[in-house]
């Protein structure tokens, strides 16, 4: 497909997700009381959007993931985040 | 259309759900053992939950004209416990003979602990021994990495372990490359909020080809849409791919995996 077709198929959707995506960081901007780890790895992640490397989906998952090797000792919950806690230790 | 929904968790949906995806095209189900929200506190529980998903699930997926099919385990989420898995490992094989039950899954890792793996490996040589076809769940967001990096170590360690008769499921974009270059089958999964879209699913397509890849919905309890896959093949259409392609994605890959089990068997289209 030409970028014309892609736009014409994606570039609505995509604008309306900026947009909430803004907000959302407007309205965080508001809010009361200290940031955790998630807000630090989203603004890390953040960065990857301004990259011109073709793999901003992989980069930006990257940057939210736990790059350690090791298994963990034990499973204290069973959830997940969205973002690794580890980064800000 | 036709497709073959190769990973949804369908005791858990209503009778609504299996006349959608009949009318959408679905030609067979393929239910994973999962876990059920809460912990089950005996093998007994699990006894009686791998009857329905042998005996019960199929015979209502029947009435709608469904071929129904499962995988069996302990899911990730109460490995930590390795008494009582080790408890519900012992009472797999007697279900093994059932009829439809394609292999061991859906295994894995959830937090990436050492008990999990422990769970994951005894998993892994109970599919060996009996020449099983294994399902390999992958951790949820920050975890998926980590966990997708053991769960490989751990299956390319076994030799006994045949990358083709593998999937690892709920790929993403950081995880299919790595996957798919040690010869394993890669599932992904559509939802609506975490995993992938069906616009990130066909971009991966794109990018990795259409060879040893599915798609799923993975429905269950939770927010999930049991009609993703004919939506996503509805996405491919908008990007202008031909109907062999998509095909080939949704029906002729997992028909050419699952296969791979004798107990996989379609009945002839009329």
């Amino acid at each position: 497909m030409t970028r014309v077709q892609i736009l014409d198929l994606y570039f609505m959707e995509a604008r309306a997700k900026l947009i909430d995506l803004a907000a959302f960081l407007d309205r965080l901007d508001r809010a009361d009381g200290d940031p955790d780890f998630r807000s630090a790895a989203f603004n890390k992640a953040l960065k990857e959007l301004a990259s011109t490397d073709a793999e901003r989906a992989k980069n930006v998952l990257l940057a939210l993931s736990d790059p350690t090797t090791e298994p963990v000792p034990a499973a204290a919950v069973k959830g997940a985040t969205g973002a690794w806690a580890g980064a800000q230790k | 259309m036709r497709y073959i929904e190769p990973h949804g968790h369908m005791v858990s949906r209503t009778t609504d759900d299996y006349q959608d995806m009949v009318t959408a095209g679905c030609a067979a189900v393929c239910e994973p053992a999962f876990w059920a929200g809460f912990d089950r506190n005996s093998a007994d529980g699990f006894y009686d939950y791998f009857c329905q998903l042998t005996e019960h699930e199929p015979k209502r997926a029947a009435k709608f004209g469904l071929p129904h099919f499962s995988w069996l385990c302990i899911n990730p989420k109460e490995s930590e416990n390795v008494v009582l898995a080790a408890e519900v490992i012992s009472i797999i094989p007697e279900f093994l003979k059932k009829p439809g039950v394609l292999g061991i899954g859906e295994i894995g890792l959830n937090k990436n602990s050492r008990n999990e793996l422990k769970v994951l490996e005894s998993h892994v040589d109970l599919a060996a021994r009996h020449d099983q076809l294994i399902l390999v769940h992958t951790p949820h967001l920050e975890d998926k990495l980590k966990g997708t990096r053991l769960i490989l170590d751990l299956l390319k360690s076994d030799s006994r372990i045949k990358p083709e008769r593998c999937i690892i499921d709920h790929v993403e974009e950081h995880t299919i490359g790595m996957v798919l270059d040690s010869g394993f089958w890669a599932g992904m999964t559509l939802y609506p909020e975490s995993k992938c879209t069906s616009a990130r699913a066909i971009d991966m397509l794109e990018k990795f080809g259409t060879d040893r890849i599915w798609m799923n919905s993975a429905c269950d309890w939770g927010v999930s849409v049991p009609l993703a896959v004919p939506r996503a093949a509805l996405e491919m259409r908008k990007r202008e791919h031909p109907h062999s392609w998509i095909d080939r994605v949704i029906y002729q890959n997992p028909f050419s995996f699952l296969s791979q089990s004798p107990n996989f068997k379609l009945p002839p289209v009329q």
